[in-house]
């Protein structure tokens, strides 16, 4: 072998050697270095759902969006169904502080009801992420719409159509769902808080519908009878505001109400925006908020800190919708979330 | 006639009516535009289906009995058939399963109160769980709202229809008024019901066939409450089965009670749940205009309802027939 010779072979010696090491080394690169204990942090986990019922859309929408997840990254997933009840929702709770989850997300059914409760399981060292109302105690974090802000929105809403600046008679009627539930409560606060500086606004009605469509038509039939100039009309809930636009469409007043309500965003609401049902809706969107709820629980699990370590509120986004918004698909079908939970 | 005798003709029906009318003059002098026509019309319409419901009661309580489940039986009935229309299914055989099923559970309800013979409080407390756990679970796959379907054809015009001018729900609610009060006056059914009522073991020795006519009586309420659930969910265009665990089956019995149907059987009429039914009904859209909160207008309800128990105890006192019958 020449001198040529050894050169060429150490030159593809050197070469092979180089794109091994390339090769090599390019493998190292692609591995995600932080993909690994991510995953390790969630796998086998549990997460316990305990929110006052798993029947109503909202419920399902947060519920099936996090079981989603949590399925794919290898963790339990149990629910229960309190159907309602407060009693046997604190039951639920105490039990399943024994059983000790890594995560409970719960909705709260009032203020204190699941306070105490939730303050021990986060002493337990369990994570507890709070949907749709804030109890008296903060936890790992809160998922749900500012509600006092979403109340002065739907009110500066109303101020636009019945306001000063309109030729209309400016009373406008308020429709709560239960009087003291901080859903209803804290959008009636943020309303009034914008109406109590437009003393043109003459608010003729304001009373509860306990969460129910049949009594919110007997009350806006009345409200309408008495008003029949009525200018607008602000139901906390498009569940139940279905009653109150049904009384509206009866009492052949659609088009001169202005009905403004929300919710979160499922197909009856784009089907009632669609048929006049509600003049605008403001859309909490349910399956983000299932989205910021898994958020918080990978954060949680992620952080390494321990349960109640980092406290956050997390605001849903809220969007204003009216007919024109509505296309096929801008909804959700509860149905879907609903076979998920299943 | 001197006041005692005159004191003496008050019986709780009385009470309960002049009640109606006193708070209908008040109402009508002090509130703006309560004698409308329209908020008339509104304020028969919102209790309108309380007193359908009332109807079905009155039935089963004049042959002692009570029948908690009818709510459940109304709400998922009615919620069941409209999901069945909207997963395509004809209207007319969904009601038609709708109704099957509220007669048939009621019917299964009937024998356990007749046959197994257990005390219809319970039976029907446990049937009204069953009703809507089973419903839930098995047959409204989705949400506890079920919204009406576009195209549900005529059926909705029961509720939001009108017939000379009436919104229909009344009509409805007078038609059947009207066809119980044919049934319990004129029909042998109807008499053998009040002399069950009245006295069970004579009526097995009269001859009635006491039990198929107990079972009859649930099943006759179980069909008036799927009627109930239609005009409900046709009105608001929305069968919310929540309303299962709301107070509406107490406001039933309380028309029913009211109005002076007695708990113990045999005693009572139409007339009666309507007397009661108006009460309800005026002081709701009273209080509605008033802009009372509901709340508060639970308890006056139900400081009426002890005021009429009170004056109805005062004026007729307890005897010693009326303490061996027994109340519930």
């Amino acid at each position: 072998m020449g001198k040529t010779g050894f050169m060429k072979l150490t030159a593809a010696a050197l070469a092979a050697l180089a794109i091994g090491a390339t090769a090599v080394h390019a493998a190292d690169d692609l591995n995600d270095p932080y993909r690994g204990p991510a995953l390790e942090s969630l796998k086998g986990k549990t997460i316990a759902y305990l929110p006052i019922s798993i029947g109503f859309d909202l419920a399902q929408a947060w519920g099936g969006v996090v079981k989603t997840e949590s399925e794919r990254y290898g963790m339990k997933f149990t629910s229960q169904d309190p159907n309602w009840n407060t009693d046997a929702m604190a039951q639920g709770m105490t039990a399943l502080i024994a059983e000790h989850p890594d995560v409970i997300v719960t909705q709260n059914p009032d203020m204190q009801s699941l306070a105490r409760l939730m303050k021990q399981a986060t002493a337990a060292g369990i994570v507890v992420v709070q949907l749709n109302m804030q109890g008296a105690v903060q936890t790992d974090a809160f998922v749900g719409p500012d509600f006092i802000a979403m109340g002065e929105q739907a009110a500066n809403m109303m101020l636009e159509k019945c306001g000063s600046g309109t030729d209309t008679s400016h009373k406008v009627a308020i429709v709560q769902g239960v009087l003291t539930g901080g859903v209803s409560y804290y959008q009636v606060q943020g309303m009034m808080k914008v109406f109590n500086e437009h003393p043109e606004i003459q608010i003729v009605s304001s009373q509860a519908a306990d969460w129910d469509a049949s009594k919110a038509r007997a009350i806006t039939e009345t409200a309408l009878q008495q008003n029949p100039d009525m200018c607008g009309i602000i139901d906390v809930w498009d569940g139940q505001g279905i009653g109150t636009g049904a009384a509206i469409k009866q009492a052949g007043k659609q088009g001169q109400v202005y009905f403004i309500t929300s919710g979160g965003g499922a197909q009856s609401m784009c089907n009632g925006l669609e048929d006049g049902t509600y003049s605008a809706a403001i859309n909490y969107n349910a399956p983000g908020m299932g989205r910021d709820a898994w958020t918080a629980i990978m954060m949680a699990l992620q952080n390494g800190q321990g349960a109640g370590a980092i406290k956050t509120q997390i605001y849903s986004p809220t969007r204003v919708m009216t007919k024109d918004d509505v296309q096929a698909g801008t909804c959700w079908d509860p149905e879907q979330y609903a076979k998920i939970l299943r | 006639m001197d006041i005692g005798k005159a004191f003496r003709l008050l019986n709780q029906e009385r009470i309960v009516f002049l009640l109606t009318v006193l708070l209908f003059v008040v109402f009508s002098l002090t509130l703006n535009n309560f004698l409308a026509a329209g908020n008339l019309l509104s304020l028969v319409r919102s209790v309108a289906v309380l007193g359908i419901l009332g109807l079905g009661m009155l039935i089963v309580v004049l042959g002692r009995g009570i029948d908690l489940s009818l709510v459940a039986t109304m709400a998922i009935s009615v919620a069941w058939a409209m999901q069945l229309v909207s997963q395509g299914m004809p209207v007319y055989a969904a009601m038609t399963s709708g109704l099957l099923f509220a007669l048939g559970i009621a019917l299964i309800t009937g024998i356990l109160v007749a046959y197994a013979e257990i005390p219809p409080l319970f039976a029907t407390l446990a049937m009204a769980t069953f009703i809507y756990g089973f419903g839930r679970a098995h047959m409204i796959t989705g949400t506890d709202v079920v919204y009406m379907p576009k195209d549900m054809g005529w059926i909705v015009e029961l509720g939001q229809g009108h017939f000379l001018g009436l919104p229909m729900p009344i009509v409805v609610a007078a038609a059947m008024a009207l066809v119980v009060f044919l049934f319990l006056k004129y029909t042998k059914l109807g008499a053998f019901i009040y002399a069950i009522g009245d006295n069970l073991p004579a009526s097995r020795i009269g001859g009635i066939s006491v039990r198929p006519m107990l079972a009859l009586q649930y099943v006759i309420s179980g069909g008036i409450a799927f009627v109930a659930g239609i005009i409900t969910a046709t009105s608001v265009e929305a069968m919310n089965t929540r309303v299962v665990n709301s107070n509406m089956i107490y406001d039933v019995i309380l028309v029913v009670v009211l109005g002076g149907v007695g708990l113990s059987g045999g005693r009572g009429n139409v007339r009666n749940v309507i007397v009661g039914t108006l009460l309800i009904g005026v002081l709701m859209n009273g209080m509605t205009i008033m802009d009372v909160q509901y709340t508060i207008q639970n308890v006056i309800k139900s400081l009426i309802l002890l005021l009429a128990i009170v004056v109805d105890s005062i004026v007729n006192p307890r005897d010693e027939q009326t303490g061996q019958q027994g109340d519930i």
